[in-house]
């Protein structure tokens, strides 16, 4: 029979005030197996781990139990104090005693009989243990960085800077995301370009990084330090090597195509590029638009192109890339404003979005930088802006605030009273939210230097007589409807998931909440990290940010990302599944409930009756394996096994609570 | 088509023209509708004021009374009793209030029958064509601001149609060939619960409305509710001296404009029974070509 020894922790008064620790030691001796037993006021504590390591050589232990906190307190700690003491880390049990017993009750008596329950059984399993080793797997030195934007981008050249492979990937085919579509950044008001564009250029030269764009992932396989990853590159038509960009194709093109990056208030080619700072800055044909690839006539620009550079034959191509770590950095959507049907988002013109507006006021938009409405192209005098439109709003499904809104209207009022001082915004508002350094402050300056008239409530409805739009609503401070005859109207819309996320999610096996945003391992204390190995997050993907949270974001998940990098191999987990061949039927229940495709099936030889015979029976892949036990509990002969929770020991655990 | 009829008070009273048009223009379209048997008060506005359980039950016991008689789709012209009827077929769908309302009215209730409003019938129900085959006197040129109150479409739960910008009624003009115009006044309330208690406020509810159908260059307005109707017919001239202009809008239901494109005679849909005059606008639309 194994010796155990009995180690319980009064962890100062945190345990001792609810439970006898004393009496609780006194009782395990008697448990079976039971060699020695004693109780300790901090077990965690240097000498209470010296008293652990001392009792295991003098009793000649061959495992034991701490009676203490969580184990996902102090497991670990306990753990290297067995193998100090000699014994393998997996041969000692610890008991919550503090969480699930002191902490939630009162009655001392009760909480002593609760916790030698608890004690029984954790003992009845230690001796039961084997010990259990864990093999090392290599890492691909090499991470993924998926969407370009400037979370994406710094992230990429963080990685790359560290001296690290980093593979920049991006759907659209230029770099550069949302901000890219901004004019200007608050509360500093620089132009977004030119802070953005040189770490465009940076990233887009760097000898670490490798740019892919115009690509997206399909599929993910593999595990922490060795995903493999299926990329789709979308076909171009346009053969970059031999493309110089000069940009005679874009002129000739005769197909004009509303522009998304300028919101649909500007057009573009069918072979084009996105905006003039574009990285790369060569073209792409869009399939769906280009005459020669939807009816076989034009083929203009393959005529004018000087290089020989336009290829209709190209086909998309799809590799698998293996890499160590992945940051997923996809941003955001802008909320759908046609949702809003009181604002007539989507059947009045002069009814447009934050993001419009940024394109109405970039001195590289459609209108070269002046304020003009899309409808008539007349300069509005009257502006009114309406926050909240697709945040805090239960009723459109979009409860949470999107953050960057009241900083970003408080930039468009003072932008345009600069570049029209006889120009009046009004700003229709529930709450003013600007926490961040300098923040408020602008706020005050847009009031105050700026001109910008806040009023506080919602709009209800806006409708047009003639060229103006009646904004009508309600002051909330004074209690009074009010009705604004405004040239143009500017939505804050929210931001919200990107509309494939959660379908990226599912390929990336990370979790997302009821939303669709990426769910970040721990609030608090784990913001980068996905409850998946090796998958970090970035920017607004997460959830609502501005600029410079999601750089610090940014730089952050690339610190995570090296630091898995920069070990050179992973300690694979010993508490993992094990098929037991013998009694497995090779149904494959398991495979289909595994999430992490840890298991396949393989074939056996054996003899029967003096026969070889070849059966299939399943076999777990330990590198993959991350112990959820989903496999166990599906399996109808009992042959798969968590080591560390073999279901004789659970079985020994509700033994000894039954037979006390 | 076989639809359960639930007329209610008004269309017997100041929406008279209201059933009567909706009654021919149903049998023009082959809709055959039975009216329900002792059907009883909706209970509109005295009953969900006073109690919520009565709310429920008054209407539940027409429901059951369709389902009895096996008419499991009830066709009703009047908006409010469209609502009534419809917020009580939501309640039933839950056991527990389905068994608590069966006891009051002391009769079975499955929650089988579904309250429809007849412009959702009459547009979901029929194609385009086979409302366009009836047509024989076009609406052309006939520019309608269709106003469809707030009973049809709020709250979400029981609207028939978009809350904000519903169609149902443009389409249907479309189809008779007249015009409906770009407004925005549709869903605004026309002060209907006002009516009675506060005069002075019910009227300027209506005068904006109609000021702004004229403003959108209309010549007429529909509706499908008997309450709008009273207020923006019965209270025009009281509106035009509120604004101090002259508004001169007939107010028609939709399906009077339906019968009128159908070929009908003015006085079988209750045209003559108006308080802006309503017949002559109708009988001065031009004849279509070639005829």
């Amino acid at each position: 029979m194994k010796r155990i020894g009995v180690f319980v922790c009064h962890c100062g008064t945190n345990i001792a005030n609810t439970v006898h620790c004393d009496q609780v030691a006194e009782v395990a001796k008697d448990f079976p197996g039971v060699v020695y037993s004693c109780d300790y006021k901090y077990m965690c504590a240097e000498p209470g781990q010296q008293l652990i390591q001392d009792a295991v050589r003098e009793h000649n232990l061959d495992g034991y139990v701490v009676a203490a906190c969580s184990p996902r307190m102090h497991e670990p700690t306990f753990r290297k104090c067995a193998e100090r003491a000699g014994l393998n880390p997996y041969m000692i049990e610890q008991v919550n005693i503090r969480e699930q017993c002191s902490w939630v009750h009162a009655d001392k008596e009760k909480g002593t009989e609760k916790s030698i329950d608890l004690l029984r059984m954790a003992v009845a399993k230690a001796r039961k243990n084997e010990p259990l080793s864990s093999s090392t797997i290599p890492v691909t030195k090499r991470a993924l960085v998926i969407g370009a934007g400037i979370a994406g981008i710094q992230t990429a050249i963080d990685i790359a800077d560290n001296g690290f492979q980093v593979t920049l990937l991006d759907r659209e085919h230029s770099i550069g995301g949302r901000m890219a579509q901004v004019d200007k950044t608050f509360p500093t008001l620089d132009c977004s370009a030119c802070i953005l564009t040189p770490k465009m250029v940076e990233a887009a030269q760097h000898p670490n990084i490798e740019m892919v764009t115009y690509a997206e992932v399909t599929a993910v396989d593999g595990f922490v330090g060795n995903f493999d990853v299926t990329i789709r590159k979308k076909a171009r038509y346009v053969d970059f090597d031999k493309c110089t960009g000069c940009g005679a194709c874009q002129e000739k093109c005769p197909k004009k195509v509303s522009s998304e990056f300028e919101m649909g208030l500007g057009p573009r080619k069918a072979i084009y590029v996105p905006f003039p700072q574009a990285v790369p800055n060569k073209p792409v044909i869009d399939a769906e638009h280009c005459r020669y690839l939807l009816d076989g006539k034009c083929g203009v620009c393959k005529k004018i192109c000087p290089t020989e550079a336009v290829d209709y034959e190209q086909k998309d191509e799809v590799i698998v890339e293996r890499y160590g770590s992945i940051v997923v950095a996809t941003g955001f959507d802008q909320f759908d404003i046609s949702k809003y049907e009181e604002y007539g988002a989507g059947r009045y013109p002069d009814v447009i979005t934050g993001l419009h507006l940024e394109r109405l006021m970039n001195a590289s938009g459609p209108t070269a930088g002046k304020i003009k409405r899309p409808s008539d192209g007349k300069v509005p005098e009257k502006i009114v802006f309406i926050k909240c439109v697709g945040s805090r709003d239960e009723a459109k499904g979009r409860p949470y605030c999107s953050k960057a809104c009241c900083m970003y209207v408080a930039k468009h009022a003072t932008l345009i009273k600069e570049k029209m001082p006889q120009s009046k915004s009004y700003i229709f508002y529930m709450d003013v939210r600007t926490g961040g350094k300098s923040y408020e402050e602008f706020y005050k300056r847009t009031q105050e230097q700026y001109d910008g008239q806040y009023i506080r409530g919602r709009v209800s409805k806006i409708f047009q007589v003639g060229d103006k739009l009646i904004v009508r609503g309600e002051d909330s401070l004074i209690g009074r409807p009010v009705e604004i005859e405004a040239d143009l109207v500017v939505l804050a819309a929210g931001m919200e998931p990107r509309a494939d996320a959660v379908a990226l999610a599912r390929t990336l096996g990370i979790s997302y909440d009821q939303h669709g945003w990426y769910t970040e391992a721990h609030p608090k204390l784990q913001p980068i990290e996905t409850h998946t190995a090796g998958i970090y997050l970035a920017g607004v993907c997460q959830g609502p940010k501005d600029i410079p949270e999601s750089v610090a974001q940014a730089s952050a998940a690339a610190v995570k990302a090296t630091g898995l990098l920069s070990k050179g191999e992973l300690t694979s987990e010993a508490m993992i599944a094990e098929c037991n061949e013998a009694v497995c039927a090779g149904c494959g229940l398991c495979i289909s409930v595994c999430p992490y495709k840890a298991i396949e099936k393989k074939k056996v030889s054996e003899r029967v009756h003096g026969q070889m015979k070849e059966r299939v029976v399943a076999v777990v892949n330990p590198g993959l394996c991350q112990g959820c036990g989903a496999c166990t509990v599906n399996c109808p002969s009992s042959a798969m096994n968590i080591n560390g929770f073999t279901n004789e020991q659970i079985l020994a655990e509700v033994d000894a609570l039954c037979q006390r | 088509m076989k639809y359960g009829f639930y007329p209610g008070c008004s269309l017997h009273g100041t929406g008279i023209e209201y059933g009567m048009s909706t009654t021919v223009v149903a049998k023009k379209l082959d809709i055959n509708l039975v009216e329900i048997p002792d059907w009883n008060c909706c209970g509109a506005s005295s009953a969900h004021n006073t109690d919520p359980l009565l709310a429920k039950a008054l209407p539940a016991r027409n429901l059951a009374l369709a389902e009895q008689y096996g008419l499991n789709d009830i066709a009703i012209p009047c908006a409010a009793c469209y609502q009534r009827l419809k917020m009580s077929e939501l309640a039933v769908q839950k056991e527990e209030t389905r068994e608590e309302i069966s006891e009051i009215i002391e009769m079975n209730l499955k929650g089988k029958a579904r309250a429809r409003s007849i412009l959702e019938v009459f547009s979901n129900d029929l194609s385009e064509e086979r409302i366009r085959e009836e047509v024989v006197k076009p609406l052309t040129g006939l520019k309608v601001a269709c106003y469809y109150g707030c009973l049809l479409v709020k709250p979400p739960e029981v609207a028939i149609d978009s809350t904000e910008h519903p169609l149902m009624m443009d389409r249907i003009i479309t189809t008779l060939g007249g015009t409906p115009v770009e407004w925005d006044y549709k869903t605004e309330c026309c002060g209907g619960a006002l009516s009675l208690t506060r005069v002075d406020a019910a009227v300027m509810m209506t005068a904006k409305i109609l000021h702004y159908a004229k403003l959108a260059g209309a010549d007429c307005i529909a509706t499908p509710c008997p309450l709008c109707t009273s207020n923006l017919d019965m209270r025009q001239k009281a509106a035009e001296k509120a604004l101090g202009i002259s508004i001169n809008l007939p107010v028609y239901y939709f399906t009077e404009l339906m019968g009128t494109a159908f070929g009908i005679a003015p006085n079988e849909l209750g045209l003559d029974k108006h308080f802006v005059e309503a017949k002559s606008l109708l009988q001065n639309i031009s004849a279509p070509a070639g005829q």
